[in-house]
């Protein structure tokens, strides 16, 4: 967590969650964001060795579904809900191979 | 008729099963108080008064063909970020604009099953996230009990309605805090159940793991029966539990003695920088828990002090990747560009505001290349240590004490230049969501600029029986509750 | 300087599940665009996955069939991208705690067996399908969700034989397990390729190329050759090989960049709270193992020991499953297991890629071979009739037995109708007969031939020979 003091890349954390920001929004988010980090460094002063993630609030296990076929959405639905279709399909620019 | 809105759920339900009145009378009168009230109050997003109407006669109908349920023809108000066919669901975000929501949220197929009246959609911070109603993009909420006041938040339109009796009581979420506070903020009863209690499927997620609906309503028995309504078992949510059938309303007795039963006070829950006007009410109500029969002990949850630190780790880590989807290709606001890649970001740059915003990088840093360990996989840690404090208080005790907010309502705009401040305020409600337990909030007086307190009853896992016995007998023998914002 | 290639693949399997990974859309290839797809997979708000029993089932006996441990404990993670075919912006994946660890495949290749071995499988979801049109791309949800799992090979390859055995035997196994149908065209088996080359003799693997989502097994040996030739010739030019990422451009078969380690993704795995983590005691694994089918290097042996095939007959009836399950039909209504593997060897492989069906669809049923093989067996037809009965069978349809009397087929084994065309063959050709009694016992063929065509190829070739000899020899 030493790495919270050097402060965070507003920018470069934004685009990885596809936000534009303004560099207003950028600079008033970089002094709030490293304030918080700051506090939470207080976790640092506590020694967690052997000590279990907790990932859900309760042990629950094999949490399954029969391979059924259920109902699926109406298409006209589906389709009115897409702010832009085309040939019963979403539309969108130009997708370039990732 | 004479002002039925002003009624309790059970009065309502009573009154309904002996022909006193009926569901549209009910709706009507409510549908007059918003129509009166809500330009001041700003509780509601949309209301459909048509399909309110008709819903409330076809309750009445259903009851004259033999029909009951405590819940039949009585209106409720749902938090705007639970879907409802055929209603838009905006999570006060302008994101969501132009979505309608093609299926039912669980818990409002089972309040339709039980012949519930849909009233429509109260406000809230925009996906959850705030403490005050502030951050909404669609409109803002005040406080009944004072104007130029807060009503809290998240869940501010659900408990702002319900104490303006422009609901009998009304459906909110509570991810670290968004029901009790807002219920504390506006002497509402309101109910955090213990994780898996009640299906998340058709709650807009903030933070998976956090996320339950609970009732926010004027009384302890009126929860009970809301709850009763809408858990239970639902195999669309693997988190859901498959328990046996509750009968929260009808163990509520009318002895309002707690004797034999302990309940804990944790020191560390009297915290630094408390109103000591909140604090004297929470402690004369532990008093007069005391004079009720009940053993007070003293029990210690050593790592809450790490909640809100856990908490904004947690729950914006999981916020980051829940909102990903609101991305201008499926349903919703859209920005265009000219890669994908542009129409993301300037999509997500309109349709956010500035408090999902800064959450949603929050979250996605910690868990970044080469911060999870240190942030992410620690908070986890932690979380484990504050679900063992609990355990280990709950082997001393049935049900905890404590405040629900540090102060009881304040300003409008009082806090909104700073987050961490704000956030800070969720100290005491975020460890029971952190830890998966259940806890209430019930009115146990007013601080001196007028505004209501909320006594916090923590109980542990799947003992909502345990608050709400406790919740029941203290509102039983105490006024606070009955008392009203005057008009 | 002498180089090393290094390959190791992660191949992406699509499930035979009747519906979606997470939710209850039917899982069907082809159906109009948007029409099975609903809330979960769509990634509306509120909506929350739940896991499929089936998929879960078939990824554990995909693992089991391919010698994997099953996880105690698996779990399951958020693999987090922004992509428009990912329509949560999230892909629930399995990040260190996968259904299936470790497992190796045993193949052949260029004659010599070799093991490669197996990592680890882990189930996870499909992409939705994009189709690029003028002025944009169309985006098709259909396919989202679907039960996907990924098989990962060690780095344990080191030639495009090697990898295109082991895409064979997968396929194979996955076929015979029922796992998959593994149809490529469908999509429902693609490669990501990973090569890289060294010196031989350097102890650390060169730097890694990945070649994404190849289906083609054509195209991936072709990737794999052009890929080492391509870093083998920067190595020796001095350059450095570059951590990338790259296409396969069909037309020209060569490689090419798409994306470098720079701009490679920050995944942010973190574990999913939406769904619980599947534990698995031993004895559902035994109950699975029970359940496995057997598979073809199984089949194949017992196919020579029990059944007396030779090894050539047993490989090719097993290589495909279609065909293998045919032949074992087949074998519940005759005994003659050597007569069955020739007519599929011969005539029905033959026929059905002159047509280009599927045996499955073939007119020829099992039991109908069986009762051609009956009538040859019982010599009521010569095996040259038994095979035009097949193509008539195959073409037209009918039955065998019916088909040989209409058409008058059945051979003559009555003596007075043999002695008639022995004796006028004898009589007609006295330099045979002159040759056979001189020593020249190949001249018999020649007479037994006139016999034949005499009978029309109605005459049992046995019964013939038999008199044919005692007239000659008396």
């Amino acid at each position: 967590m030493s790495n919270a003091t050097q402060g965070m890349d507003v920018g470069y954390v934004a685009h990885l969650a596809r936000l534009e920001l303004t560099a207003e929004e950028t600079a008033l988010f970089q002094g709030q964001l490293d304030q918080i980090l700051h506090y939470v460094e207080q976790l640092n002063a506590l020694d967690v060795a052997g000590v279990e993630p907790t990932a859900h609030a309760i042990p629950v296990y094999n949490v399954f579904r029969p391979d059924e076929v259920g109902r699926s959405l109406d298409h006209d639905d589906v389709i009115a809900n897409a702010p832009s279709a085309a040939n019963g399909q979403f539309r969108v620019p130009k997708i370039i191979d990732q | 008729m004479a002002d039925l809105n002003t009624l309790t759920l059970s009065e309502l339900s009573d009154k309904l099963a002996a022909g006193e009145c009926r569901s549209v009378d009910i709706v009507n009168d409510v549908l007059a108080c918003i129509e009166e009230r809500d330009g001041r109050i700003g509780a509601y997003l949309t209301l459909d008064r048509a399909s309110a109407l008709e819903q409330a006669q076809a309750a009445d109908a259903a009851r004259a063909a033999g029909a009951c349920h405590p819940m039949l023809g009585i209106p409720v108000a749902i938090k705007d970020l639970i879907n409802v066919k055929g209603q838009p669901c905006t999570c006060s975000s302008k994101i969501l604009e132009g979505y309608v929501a093609p299926y039912d949220a669980t818990v409002v197929s089972r309040l339709r099953a039980a012949g519930a009246v849909l009233l429509g959609r109260v406000n809230m911070d925009e996906f959850a996230m705030g403490s005050s109603t502030e951050n909404a993009a669609l409109g803002k909420t005040s406080n009944p009990w004072n104007l130029d006041h807060v009503p809290g938040g998240s869940s501010g339109g659900s408990a702002a309605s319900v104490a303006a009796d422009e609901a009998v009581c009304s459906l909110g979420s509570d991810t670290g805090g968004s029901i009790r506070q807002p219920a504390a903020f506006c002497g509402c009863v309101g109910v955090k159940p213990t994780y898996g209690r009640v299906s998340r499927y058709g709650l807009t997620a903030f933070a998976s793991s956090l996320d339950q609906i609970g009732p926010i309503s004027k009384t302890v028995r009126d929860s009970a029966i809301l709850l009763d309504t809408i858990c239970g078992h639902d195999p669309m949510d693997s988190s859901s539990i498959d328990l046996p059938a509750t009968a929260f309303a009808a163990q509520l007795g009318s002895d309002p003695s707690l004797s034999g039963m302990k309940l804990g006070l944790p020191k560390e829950y009297f915290v630094e920088g408390m109103d000591p006007e909140v604090e004297k009410a929470v402690r004369d109500a532990v008093e007069h828990c005391r004079g009720l029969g009940a053993e007070i002990v003293d029990v210690s949850l050593p790592n809450a002090k790490y909640a809100i630190a856990v908490y904004y780790i947690i729950a914006t880590a999981e916020a980051s990747a829940n909102l990903a989807r609101f991305d201008g290709i499926r349903y919703g606001l859209r920005i265009d560009g000219k890669d994908p890649i542009e129409l993301y970001g300037r999509t997500r740059a309109a349709g956010f505001g500035p408090e999902v915003k800064r959450r949603i990088i929050l979250g996605t840093y910690v868990l970044s290349s080469g911060y999870y360990d240190a942030y992410y996989l620690k908070a986890q840690k932690v979380r484990t240590l504050i679900r063992d404090d609990f355990a280990e208080a709950f082997r001393q005790c049935d049900a905890i004490l404590a405040p629900v907010t540090p102060t009881a309502a304040y300003r409008k705009g009082e806090k909104t230049s700073d987050p961490l401040k704000m956030y800070l305020d969720d100290i005491l409600t975020t460890p029971i969501n952190l830890a998966g337990n259940c806890a209430l909030s019930v009115p146990c007086g007013f601080a001196s600029n007028g505004m209501p307190v909320g006594l916090q009853i923590i109980g542990d896992a799947f003992n909502e029986e345990a608050i709400l016995r406790v919740g029941h007998a203290y509102e039983q023998t105490t006024g606070w509750h009955r008392q009203r914002p005057e008009w | 300087m002498e180089y090393e290639a290094t390959i190791g693949l992660e191949t992406h399997i699509m499930q035979k599940t009747g519906t979606k990974m997470f939710c209850s859309c039917r899982h069907e290839y082809g159906a109009a665009p948007n029409t099975h797809v609903c809330p979960v997979c769509l990634g509306y708000p509120g909506a929350l996955p739940v896991l499929n029993e089936k998929a879960i089932e078939l990824c554990c006996k995909a693992g089991l069939l391919l010698g994997c441990a099953i996880n105690p404990y698996s779990k399951w993670d958020r693999k987090n991208y922004f992509y428009p075919d990912m329509a949560k912006n999230y892909q629930i994946s399995q990040y260190d705690q996968p259904l299936c660890l470790g497992g190796q495949l045993e193949v052949e290749v260029d004659g010599a067996m070799k093991t490669f071995a197996i990592e680890r499988i882990h189930q996870e979801e499909n992409a939705a399908k994009n189709t690029h049109v003028a002025g944009g791309s169309l985006v098709d949800y259909n396919r989202a969700g679907t039960a996907l799992m990924e098989i990962v090979s060690e780095p344990c390859m080191h030639s495009a034989a090697d990898a295109l055995a082991y895409m064979n035997a997968l396929k194979q196994i996955m076929q015979y397990g029922g796992i998959s149908d593994c149809d490529q065209e469908k999509g429902q088996m693609r490669s990501d390729v990973n090569v890289s080359v060294r010196p031989v003799g350097q102890k650390e693997l060169g730097a890694k190329v990945e070649i994404k989502n190849m289906n083609s097994f054509a195209f991936i040996e072709q990737a794999i050759g052009y890929e080492i030739d391509r870093q083998i010739a920067v190595l020796e030019g001095g350059g450095r090989v570059a951590q990338e990422t790259r296409g396969f451009d069909a037309d020209r078969g060569e490689t090419f960049t798409q994306r470098t380690k720079e701009d490679a993704h920050d995944y942010r795995y973190f574990p999913e709270p939406d769904l619980m983590p599947v534990k698995i005691s031993a004895e559902q694994v035994e109950r699975w193992r029970a359940e496995l089918p057997e598979l073809p290097a199984q089949r194949r042996a017992r196919y020579v020991s029990e059944l007396g095939l030779p090894e050539y007959d047993a490989g090719v009836l097993t290589s495909d499953k279609a065909v293998s399950d045919w032949f074992e039909e087949a074998m519940r209504h005759t005994d003659n297991a050597k007569a069955v593997s020739n007519f599929i060897m011969g005539e029905m492989l033959r026929l059905l890629s002159g047509q280009g069906t599927a045996i499955s669809e073939s007119q020829v049923t099992p039991e109908k071979l069986a009762a051609i093989i009956a009538l040859i067996d019982a010599k009521t037809i010569s095996t040259s009739a038994g095979k035009q009965v097949f193509e008539i069978v195959f073409n037209e349809g009918g039955d065998p037995k019916t088909i040989v009397e209409a058409k008058g087929m059945a051979q003559v084994s009555d003596d007075s109708a043999l002695e008639g065309w022995a004796d006028e063959a004898i009589a007609n050709n006295p330099k045979s007969v002159e040759e056979y009694k001189a020593g020249k016992q190949g001249a018999i063929n020649f007479l037994m031939g006139q016999v034949m065509k005499a009978s029309k190829g109605k005459a049992n070739p046995g019964a013939v020979m038999q008199m044919l000899k005692q007239k000659l020899d008396a």
